[in-house]
């Protein structure tokens, strides 16, 4: 039996969350986002540090993909030699976050109704200038692009998101990053 | 674990590592970074294989790996050296062999200063090798040797390199070899699932027509036997890719040839019309499935592999057992043999054979109806009686082979009799690859003969390496079948655009006697199909480095044909 393979350039396919424990050694990101780009699977953002234990570290990962292409990004991000566990998020219960910064143009008048927005998404100005606020918005990607559309009247100047990062819920025996 | 109270520099650090992992050759060339390593190696008992460039070492070491089924080593500079590595790296890489490549690198303080001879080799190598390192200490090359050998030689196999920067050949050390390998992040999956494999075992006894499609996948775990064993146990026809050629002998009853592009008409009706395919160690490569959607459409497809991601890439497996072929068939056979034996499954055992001879009547019918041809009254030399000939004077010769048209008659026209004996660049396709895989080859069996079955636009590619085959006296013969055209290519062009041969006449370009005896090797031409056969005698008997020229019909063409994209059963057929 033989199956289409889906050609991977196309948007369709469901958003999935891999989060990917790795050494935390020289030149691991550029084995796994090299991975990514050689066999043609789409990221839309990828976000590394260390974990609690210093010689792991986590990538969060958001790829985009329909089910057999998935099983084959797992599979070949599982065949590096740096990968110690990949995890489909979609597939737990988990919390997810982003954190996004946003420059936004303020005048006299509109300081006040910036500020409303950025109390009802419980957002925070962090660095107040003369001509602009930065604000720090965390949240999952639909809050973010929400205060985002909000924000874009008033001129956003600059922004930057981290990515998504995400946990999967719940204490789970054996499931410390190493052991 | 080898401990020392006096310290020895990195490049002796380096020697005793190598002499841990058993490692008995070495293909290298030397260079300004590698000098501590040179300087080491100039007293040290390994054979050193000096090659004439360094993608023949890398080709060496993969030949020797093929041959022998142990890790193949090379040694290359730093910058220039290490990227004339790359084409026999990756050959490697596609094929799953496991060589360990060393290069040196400039000193850990000048890396990312475009200092001489520096090239980025790691980043490079990412993506054509199993694994790589960077060593910049001199205390790390023990252990990274020792992880880079585990690495290449165990799971699904394939090339590891490890770049040393040349302060750390320098440093001294204590020596000490790790005793064991711990990487935690790398635990190959080796036994299969035992539900799985009984689900297989009922499929298979289930089956009206079942098929064995098998690769490269049964040398490399050298479940050659058990393959055979599966085969005759429930009589199942076996079909073998370019890959897998010798892990069961050509001649075996139930053997149906090579399937694919260029494949037997045969195997590929027999995965055309099978309805259970246990395929093992094979990675459904699109050379062999042609119009994937129209592959075997008929069959329930169980796949064994040691690689979990080659399951269901190409081909879904509705029983993906991932494990060493070896170890799963024996498993497998042990199932069936109990089955078989259990009263109760007396009644499903005689319809299996019921099925089974028909079956097998049927695959046999086909192949007494499509066998090879080729015109053998033809007053030219036709490269398939050149190979024909070369099976015959030489029937238990490794057979390795360059890339075109004389590789697929290599393929079709030998008779192979065991696993390892048909050597050749399937995956990458690598023009060039056979004289220093010969080479390899020879250095590893050395009471084999070693015959490398060669294009004229091939053998050009890595010629200077009689030179290497002269020095080390290495009696390999190159046979080339002389067609004066980049043959594979004239074919396309000639079927494909009208017979427009662009850049693909290389006729007269060079006189391989003269070259073969500049080297101080032996040059032989043959001209006359009724001297081929003395002359190749005489090429394989002389126990010297030689070269057979043959002139062969420049305008024979490889058949059976199925064009890229068609489904394995639409062929094309040659002019009458
Ligand atoms: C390094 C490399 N370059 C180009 C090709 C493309 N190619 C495939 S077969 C072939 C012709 C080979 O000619 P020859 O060695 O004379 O073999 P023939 O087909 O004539 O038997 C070429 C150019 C290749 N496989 N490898
Ligand atoms: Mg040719």
């Amino acid at each position: 039996m033989s199956q289409k393979k889906s050609d991977k350039s196309e948007t369709e396919g469901q958003k999935h969350i891999l989060s990917v424990l790795v050494e935390n050694k020289f030149g691991v990101l550029v084995r796994v986002s090299g991975l990514f780009s050689r066999r043609g699977y789409n990221i839309d953002s990828l976000s590394v540090a260390v974990t609690e234990n210093p010689s792991i570290s986590r990538m969060t990962i958001v790829v985009r993909a329909d089910d057999q292409v998935l099983e084959q990004v797992k599979k070949q991000l599982n065949k590096l030699i740096d990968v110690i566990k990949v995890i489909d998020l979609n597939d737990e219960e988990h919390v997810e976050r982003e954190l996004a910064l946003i420059k936004v143009k303020t005048v006299k008048d509109t300081k006040p109704e910036i500020l409303q927005i950025v109390d009802a998404f419980r957002a925070k100005v962090i660095d107040i200038a003369t001509d602009s606020f930065i604000i720090e918005v965390t949240g999952d990607d639909k809050k973010i692009e929400a205060i985002e559309t909000l924000l874009r009247p008033f001129e956003i100047q600059e922004m930057v998101r981290t990515g998504r990062v995400g946990l999967s819920r719940g204490y789970k025996e054996g499931s410390r990053d190493r052991n | 674990m080898k401990k020392q109270t006096e310290t020895i520099s990195g490049a002796q650090a380096f020697i005793e590592s190598l002499k841990c992992e058993s490692v008995d050759t070495i293909f290298g060339y030397p260079g300004g970074s590698l000098l501590p390593i040179y300087d080491a190696i100039f007293d040290c008992d390994l054979h050193h294989i000096l090659v004439r460039h360094e993608q023949a070492a890398a080709h060496a070491a993969d030949g020797y790996s093929r041959a022998t089924g142990k890790v193949g080593v090379c040694l290359a500079t730093s910058g220039p050296g290490a990227t004339n590595l790359i084409t026999g790296i990756a050959t490697a890489n596609m094929d799953s062999s496991s060589i360990v490549a060393f290069t040196g690198q400039v000193n850990s303080s000048l890396i990312g200063n475009d200092a001489f001879q520096e090239a980025d080799i790691t980043g490079i190598t990412l993506p054509i090798t199993k694994h790589n390192y960077l060593v910049q200490r001199a205390e790390d090359i023990p252990t990274a040797i020792c992880e880079a050998f585990h690495i290449a030689s165990t799971g699904r196999k394939g090339p590891v390199l490890v770049d040393i920067t040349k302060n750390a050949t320098v440093d001294r050390v204590l020596f000490s070899y790790p005793k064991d390998v711990n990487i935690p992040s790398y635990k190959p999956t080796y036994k299969g699932n035992m539900q799985q494999i009984k689900r297989a075992a009922t499929e298979i006894l289930k089956a009206k027509r079942p098929l064995i499609f098998s690769g490269g996948g049964v040398i490399s775990s050298n479940a050659s036997e058990k393959l055979v064993e599966l085969s005759e146990l429930l009589n199942i026809p076996v079909t073998l890719t370019l890959m897998g050629l010798g892990a069961m002998p050509s001649s075996h009853k139930n053997f149906i040839g090579m399937p694919g592009m260029h494949g037997m008409k045969t195997a590929n009706y027999a995965i055309q019309n099978s309805d259970v395919l246990i395929a093992v160690g094979a990675r459904f490569d699109d050379r062999v499935t042609g119009r994937i959607e129209d592959f075997a459409s008929g069959a329930k497809v169980i796949h064994i592999d040691i690689d979990p991601a080659e399951i269901s890439k190409n081909i879904y497996a509705e029983i993906p057992i991932v494990g060493d072929v070896s170890i799963v068939l024996k498993d497998l056979i042990s199932i069936i043999n109990e089955r078989i034996n259990t009263r109760s499954n007396e009644k499903l055992i005689q319809e299996y054979k019921a099925n089974n001879d028909k079956w097998v009547n049927d695959i046999l019918k086909h192949k007494s109806e499509n066998p090879l041809t080729y015109d053998k009254n033809s007053p030219l030399i036709k490269p398939q009686f050149v190979v024909e000939t070369i099976s015959e004077l030489a029937p238990n010769a490794i057979i390795v082979t360059d890339v075109g048209q004389h590789q697929m008659w290599a393929a079709h026209y030998f008779d192979f009799k065991y696993p390892r004996q048909f050597i050749s660049s399937g995956g990458l396709g690598t023009m060039g690859f056979g004289l220093p895989a010969a080479i390899g080859a020879k250095v590893g069996c050395p009471d084999k003969t070693v015959i490398n079955i060669t294009g004229d636009g091939s053998f050009q590619m890595n010629s200077q390496e009689i030179a290497t085959a002269v020095q080390h006296n290495l009696p390999i013969v190159s046979v080339i079948i002389n067609n004066g055209y980049l043959g594979m290519v004239r074919q396309w062009q000639e079927l494909f655009h009208d017979k427009r041969y662009s850049e693909t006449d290389i006729q007269n370009s060079v006189d391989f006697v003269k070259l073969a005896e500049a080297y101080g090797a032996l040059g032989f031409r043959v001209t006359e199909k009724s001297d081929l056969k003395r002359t190749l005698k005489e090429a394989i008997d002389s126990q010297r480095p030689a070269v057979v020229d043959v002139l062969v019909d420049r305008s024979e063409n490889v058949y059976p044909m199925v064009p890229a994209g068609a489904s394995i059963n639409e062929y094309l057929e040659p002019d009458a």
